[in-house]
């Protein structure tokens, strides 16, 4: 278990100012969903947390200790990330790529001995298991689908062991039924390893189906926090997405279910819009 | 439907280790048994080598060649034939190596599957550095040409990184690569200038400039040495920097690499690797670039197989252009450079036309 916090943070890209004097604590053992509109912020928070990114002011503690003052390989054992564009590299297989997420566990020189290799070999086991992709070891990443390659880079990082595991957008491009298995799986190691796990994500449905706590942003501040039948009301979706919405219970899960109104297929637009016509 | 065939099973506890190798490699090729094929490699550097003391102008059989290292009678003019291709095969071994370990690491640090000595600037700021040399001070000799062929080669590089490294996203391939490019042909145009204007300096230039491990001898082979083997040390080193580094940035970051740090010291070493092969040789294309696509057919995309190969098989290129370019026209010779220019070309439009194993 780990805690990653942040304060004050202030993030910005040459001059433009992103997040701003942000202070927020991830719990530990538990998923945080990070939601909000387009250019909120929020992958920018996630690049914040994990050091890929350095603040302008303030401070990322994971532990209580500054991220930017331990040694970067020391960290990567605690703190795993998975971006949100990796690059697979041609012709590489699943358990090649996979046996990368091991590298901050190995030494300079230990990275040929074959003394400590067993155990390495049975992390990367391990995550290829708990991925349900221990089929594909032997296979190229170049030909497999879109879910099987995001199950791969979700066991690299699995393979990685850390406490703490930040995804950005781990869904983007799935289909439906892949979105449900990458959030299932993350779950699961969530509840079996005490994984603290911080997601990017934007369907707010599974978002609020899956948290245990959300973070909402808006322009880089956060607007929200706490358990998703909290944040998630009619209120803040309007405020944080400008759009208007229903909020029911979730009739599987009870949890909020986000029901848009836009200005069609409504049956009580709640702003009529009034349409001219040339006559 | 394909793909949840393979999903549907539930997560389980048990132990994995006794499926481990199950069903590993199909889709790997050749992959199986790297070692094996590295000794295949060496033995076709060995055979290079061979040729490379055997063949020329005046053949010998491998036993005089034998006898002409083993027992040395310098009274057999064949004997002394033989010494004479000892210095230029040294220097084709250790030139060919130096290239084939910096296009393999050079490829690695910009992510950039086209990525060569000549296409990121350091052999134009080499070649500019020393036709300088040779305008301004009057300097030859490999021995003169090294220390300039630092310098341009390290000033290129850094300067192309700063130029690629503006703006958000850092030094991404993509802006190496056209950094490198336009830096390129901005200091060949620099340089022409030069030559254009000095007929004695193009005169020196042209010898230098084609690419030949003729001519060579010891004293010029050993005043590179200690660059060389440094930046082979630096470059073997970095491999498994190199591993993290192919899965992007951010990625490499997140497995506790210092990015920045890692492509600098491995520059480093690329920098050290071509200003010493192409002040010893002369700038000789293709073999950076051809040597480890070929190689990575044989190794998959782990940098800690793709560089020894890489060392192994292209200085063996290197020398079999060599050897081709001393029988090919006779009795005139065919620099090292172009030769290596005539093999390579179609080995490389092969690798782009058959695709797998031909990128990163």
């Amino acid at each position: 278990m780990a805690q990653l916090s942040a304060r004050g943070l202030t993030l910005q890209y040459e001059q433009r100012r992103v997040v701003e004097r942000l202070s927020t604590t991830i719990p530990e053992g538990k998923v945080t969903m990070i939601v909000g509109a387009n250019a909120c912020g929020k992958s920018t928070l996630l690049r914040g947390l994990s050091r890929l990114l350095k603040p302008s002011a303030g401070v990322v503690t994971l532990d209580g200790k500054d991220i930017h003052s331990r040694p970067a390989r020391e960290l990567a054992r605690t703190l795993g990330l998975l971006p949100q564009h990796p690059i697979a590299p041609d012709c590489i297989t699943v358990r090649e790529l996979v046996g990368r997420g091991r590298y901050p566990h190995q030494g300079f020189f230990r990275s040929w001995r074959t003394g400590d290799q067993s155990e390495h070999d049975l992390a990367v086991e391990r995550a290829l298991e708990a991925t349900s992709t221990l089929e594909l070891a032997g296979r190229n990443v170049d030909e497999l689908s879109g879910g099987q390659r995001q199950r791969v880079w979700i066991a690299m990082a699995l393979a990685q062991e850390t406490d703490v595991l930040l995804l950005d957008e781990p869904t983007t491009y799935l289909d439906l039924a892949h979105q449900v298995e990458v959030l299932d799986l993350i779950t699961d190691l969530n509840r079996r390893r005490g994984t603290t796990v911080a997601i990017v994500l934007h369907d707010l449905n599974l978002a609020a189906r899956y948290a245990d706590h959300v973070i909402a942003m808006k322009s880089g501040t956060i607007v929200g926090e706490g358990p998703a039948s909290q944040i998630f009301t009619e209120d803040l979706v309007g405020d944080v997405f400008g759009l208007e919405s229903r909020v029911v219970a979730d009739p599987l899960s009870g949890t909020p279910l986000i029901l848009p109104i836009g200005r069609h297929h409504t049956a009580t637009p709640s702003t009529p819009v009034e349409l001219e016509f040339a006559s | 439907m394909t793909t949840r065939t393979t999903t549907a099973r539930p997560l389980s506890r048990q132990a994995t280790a006794t499926r481990a190798k199950a069903g590993n490699d199909a889709g790997t090729g050749h992959r199986g048994n790297r070692a094996a094929w590295l000794v295949v490699a060496v033995v076709v550097l060995a055979v290079a080598c061979a040729a490379s003391l055997a063949i020329g102008a005046r053949g010998m059989s491998l036993g005089t060649v034998w006898q002409a290292l083993t027992a040395f009678n310098p009274d057999d003019g064949n004997h002394a034939v033989v010494h004479t291709r000892i210095p230029r095969t040294v220097l084709g071994l250790v030139a060919g190596a130096a290239l084939g370990l910096a296009g393999a690491a050079m490829q690695g640090v910009s992510r950039n599957p086209l990525a060569d000595p000549g296409i990121m600037g350091v052999n134009a700021g080499a070649a500019l550095a020393v036709v300088t040399g040779i305008y301004l001070f009057g300097i030859s000799g490999a021995s003169g040409y090294i220390w300039l062929a630092f310098i341009g080669a390290g000033t290129a590089a850094v300067v192309v990184y700063l130029i690629a490294a503006m703006g958000r996203e850092g030094a991404t391939p993509v802006k190496l690569a056209l950094a490198g490019a336009a830096l390129s042909a901005g200091l060949y145009s620099l340089m022409n200038v030069i030559l254009v204007s000095s007929q004695d300096t193009l005169d020196r230039f042209r010898f230098w400039q084609v690419g030949g491990i003729a001519g060579s001898d010891w004293s010029v082979i050993l005043s590179g040495l200690p660059f060389l083997s440094a930046g082979a040390l630096i470059v073997l080193g970095s491999a498994r920097t190199l591993n993290g580094l192919a899965l992007g940035d951010d990625v490499a970051r997140g497995l506790g690499q210092n990015v920045a740090l890692a492509r600098g010291v491995t520059s480093l070493g690329i920098v050290l690797l071509c200003g010493s092969a192409t002040a010893l040789a002369g700038p000789i294309g293709f073999v950076g670039l051809v040597v480890p696509h070929a190689v990575r057919f044989f190794t998959g995309p782990d940098y800690r197989w793709i560089l020894p190969f890489s060392m192994v098989l292209a200085p063996a290129l290197l020398l079999a252009s060599d050897v081709v370019g001393r029988v090919v026209l006779l009795p005139s010779e065919v620099p090292a450079g172009i030769m290596t220019a005539i093999v390579g070309a179609p080995v490389f439009v092969w690798l782009v036309r058959r695709g797998k194993g031909a990128s990163l």
